[in-house]
């Protein structure tokens, strides 16, 4: 009775199904444990949290000289910006933008800095669907590999007030 | 005042109870000794749910609505207001006051006892009651757009944080009222032997409540002091460790309730009792050990916090509280069908399922949610929370689809199934309508449903969450979503209809009987169904042998099924994962 106080001597250690089925749960479990250690070693896709404490103001300005060097031309009043093969690219989340425009090439593995200047903000690369978070103070490296071609969108999926929806960037991908 | 002792002609487990002269009633239907001053607070508290289940219901629909993108009804600004008023009004206040009930039930009722203390209990919804007013009236006002979440930067009103410490607060001193009852039931032997089980996981929500009320001062408080220009800032990532230290932990006190409502419906319903209280008893233990750090698989795809840390909290606590609800999976079902067993129905596999009372709402409410829970909310769940998985899954749609099958389809269900037995014994009322109570749990459990399915799907296409326009309408860059993203969303704006029209209709329910229905005051309740093809003798023999006792083929069935299913989607999204690029 579930509403009342046990017989004495309740303690009893279960058997039948429901000890079968308590060991079947423990090892189901224990599986689910490993399978995430065991793709972080031998997986490609983790997120290691790879980030720096770095002052709002200090980000923009390398944002800024990240687009001065490297830019290669525009789209929507958006600089496209293509970063060395290897090296280090910077995107910037403000309200309610990304910036700049990415052109990355396939196969090619890139650094790529990612902060906000203001609220925190999600990026989400659309139809990949890959999702991080983008803190202010927080430069977040993702260093990433493009296994495929052509042209992504960055939706924001953090809300970060009234024009939350209409902030959206985009990576280019090449062959 | 006075006092009885137990003399040698009241039986065992049946002491005296502490009661004051004429606070004290005897249950005609249970049998239980209710301390009224109890009774009073739960009928307060649970009006105060259903009023706050209202409200996060209207704005539940709006915001359905408008996600729905054949209909789109809200503008932006009302939109992410309502999303921020539905979060508060229904995983805190509704939950909340539920569980402060179900609390003061477990502590006093459950144990013979008087409530600790009727100032405490004053208190408790004075505090909560303001702490709920100034929040919703700050929402309202369009002074705290934050989302139930606050993520600083992002700045509410001060009258928003401090509305929410002042309900915590209030919440907190109902816990302790709770503590205190347990601790004058044992003072003076008011039961014997150990707590039943009911209480003990009532207990275990309790200490759970206290850690997390204890991190929602950690968040909120600092929060305030920022908001009052007191303190210049708050990290960013710091802050958002210690709110999902508040945000999902408080999901598990959700889940020990629930657990424990279904233990109690189990019995209410048809006659159930635990397999192994050992078994039982262990699994809470398991919430109250391994909860802690779970709540860190909110902060999978976050900076700054490395992957050591990531993959410890979520594989040693997060695997070992999902075994304890896995545990609670098998022998909640499996209580249920060693009692109909014993009551005659032996057939087959599920001869015990096919004739359980599915016309009793207590009953239907408990299973479908029982069901839901572990299926819809329990699988997705644990496959969302791994690390790697995440990456696909973080803020969006998919994530509140896992929720409303949890804390929704789960915990809210099994809180409305034990309502049509709280009005009849509680406000001694009964219920108009009884064909539409029947009716009840099966449309809001299909709404609710079908409004999850819309919400994860829509989300696997990657539609972001609490987001007010999926075509992004002023966008330079818009995502061209798939059309079956599209579709998913008009999935989810069709169960939320239905789902609103089932709360909508709880509701009416509710007030009709609480206000208007026929009192049964001295007389046993109106039972939702009479037991059929049950005899004598097969009655008499429930509970006769070990064997017989722990005979449970039908759940076993229905529990491997349910791991089949666990391990296809747990590998369906492994191999989904193994699509998108190369990250580090």
């Amino acid at each position: 009775m579930s509403i009342r106080p046990p017989a004495a001597g309740w303690f009893k250690a279960p058997h039948g199904a429901e000890r079968l089925w308590i060991g079947l749960a423990l090892c189901w479990c224990l599986v689910m444990s490993i399978a995430m250690p065991y793709w972080h070693f031998y997986g490609k896709q983790n997120s290691t949290g790879e980030a720096y404490r770095v002052e709002p103001g200090a980000f923009a300005q390398r944002v800024q000289r990240f687009v001065a060097t490297n830019q290669v031309g525009e789209l929507n009043g958006i600089p496209i910006v293509q970063p060395a093969p290897g090296g280090d690219a910077y995107l910037q989340a403000q309200m309610w933008s990304w910036f700049p425009v990415l052109k990355l090439k396939k196969g090619q593995t890139y650094r790529v800095h990612i902060s906000s200047i203001d609220l925190q903000h999600g990026f989400s690369l659309h139809p990949l669907n890959m999702n991080f978070q983008v803190l202010p103070g927080y430069d977040h490296v993702l260093t990433l590999t493009p296994t495929s071609s052509g042209e992504f969108t960055i939706i924001c999926n953090e809300f970060c007030g009234i024009g939350h929806h209409m902030m959206a960037g985009r990576i280019l991908v090449e062959e | 005042m006075t006092t009885t002792t137990i003399g040698p002609d009241v039986t065992a487990g049946e002491a005296a109870g502490n009661h004051p002269r004429g606070e004290v009633r005897v249950c005609d239907t249970t049998g239980l000794a209710i301390c009224t001053t109890a009774e009073r607070f739960m009928k307060l508290h649970a009006v105060f749910a259903v009023v706050s289940l209202l409200i996060g219901g209207v704005a539940a629909i709006l915001i359905g609505l408008t996600r729905w993108p054949a209909v789109h009804l809200l503008p932006a600004d009302w939109y992410y207001r309502l999303v921020t008023l539905h979060g508060l009004d229904m995983l805190i206040v509704m939950i909340l006051n539920f569980e402060i009930a179900i609390l003061y039930f477990a502590g006093a009722v459950l144990l013979n006892s008087r409530l600790y203390s009727k100032s405490l209990s004053w208190a408790t919804l004075g505090l909560m009651l303001v702490g709920a007013v100034m929040c919703n009236a700050t929402v309202l006002m369009g002074k705290a757009d934050v989302m139930v979440t606050s993520y600083v930067p992002l700045r509410a009103d001060p009258q928003f944080y401090l509305g929410l410490i002042l309900f915590s607060v209030g919440t907190l001193l109902g816990v302790i009222n709770f503590f205190g009852t347990l601790y004058i039931a044992k003072r003076d032997h008011t039961y014997e032997g150990s707590v039943p089980l009911i209480t003990f996981g009532a207990t275990a929500a309790a200490i759970i409540a206290v850690v997390t009320l204890l991190h929602a001062a950690t968040t909120m408080i600092p929060t305030y002091l920022w908001s009052i220009n007191l303190l210049s800032s708050i990290d960013p990532e710091w802050y958002r460790v210690t709110w999902w230290g508040l945000g999902h932990m408080s999901q598990q006190v959700n889940v020990c309730a629930m657990v424990s409502v279904w233990y109690l419906l189990g019995h209410l319903t048809v006659g159930s009792k635990p397999l192994s209280e050992a078994v039982c008893r262990s699994a809470f233990l398991l919430y109250i050990l391994f909860i802690n750090l779970a709540s860190a698989h909110h902060e999978l795809v976050d900076p700054g916090v490395g992957a050591t840390w990531k993959i410890w909290n979520t594989s040693y606590a997060m695997y070992l509280a999902v075994l304890a609800s896995m545990i609670h999976g098998f022998t909640v079902p499996a209580s249920i069908e060693v009692a109909m067993r014993a009551k005659g129905f032996q057939r087959g596999l599920f001869g015990w399922l096919a004739n359980a009372p599915w016309s009793n709402p207590g009953f239907s409410g408990f299973f479908l949610s029982l069901v839901i829970f572990g299926f819809g909310g329990g699988i997705t769940g644990v496959t969302l929370g791994t690390q790697q998985i995440n990456i696909m899954a973080h803020n969006t749609l998919r994530i509140p689809g896992h929720f409303h099958v949890t804390v929704v389809g789960g915990t809210a269900l099994a809180f409305m199934a034990l309502t049509y037995y709280v009005v009849p014994l509680i406000f001694q009322r009964e219920f108009y309508a009884k064909a539409l109570c029947r009716l009840q749990p099966y449309l809001f459990a299909i709404g609710i449903t079908t409004m999850s399915i819309g919400m994860s799907f829509a989300g696997s296409y990657g539609v972001p969450r609490r987001h007010w326009d999926v075509e992004f309408s002023g966008s330079p860059f818009a995502p061209a979503f798939d059309s079956g993203a599209h579709v998913m969303l008009g999935l989810l704006g069709v169960g939320a209809v239905i789902a609103f029209t089932a709360v909508l209709l709880f509701v009416l329910l509710v007030v009709a009987a609480v206000f208007f229905g026929r009192s049964n005051a001295g007389r046993p309740m109106e039972p939702w169904h009479v037991e059929r093809g049950v005899t004598a003798a097969v009655r008499a023999s429930h509970g006769a042998g070990e064997d017989e006792e722990h005979r449970t083929p039908g759940t076993l069935v229905l529990v491997l099924v349910f791991l089949a299913s666990f391990a296809v989607y747990y590998f369906a999204n492994w191999l989904w994962l193994s699509d998108v690029w190369h990250v580090r």
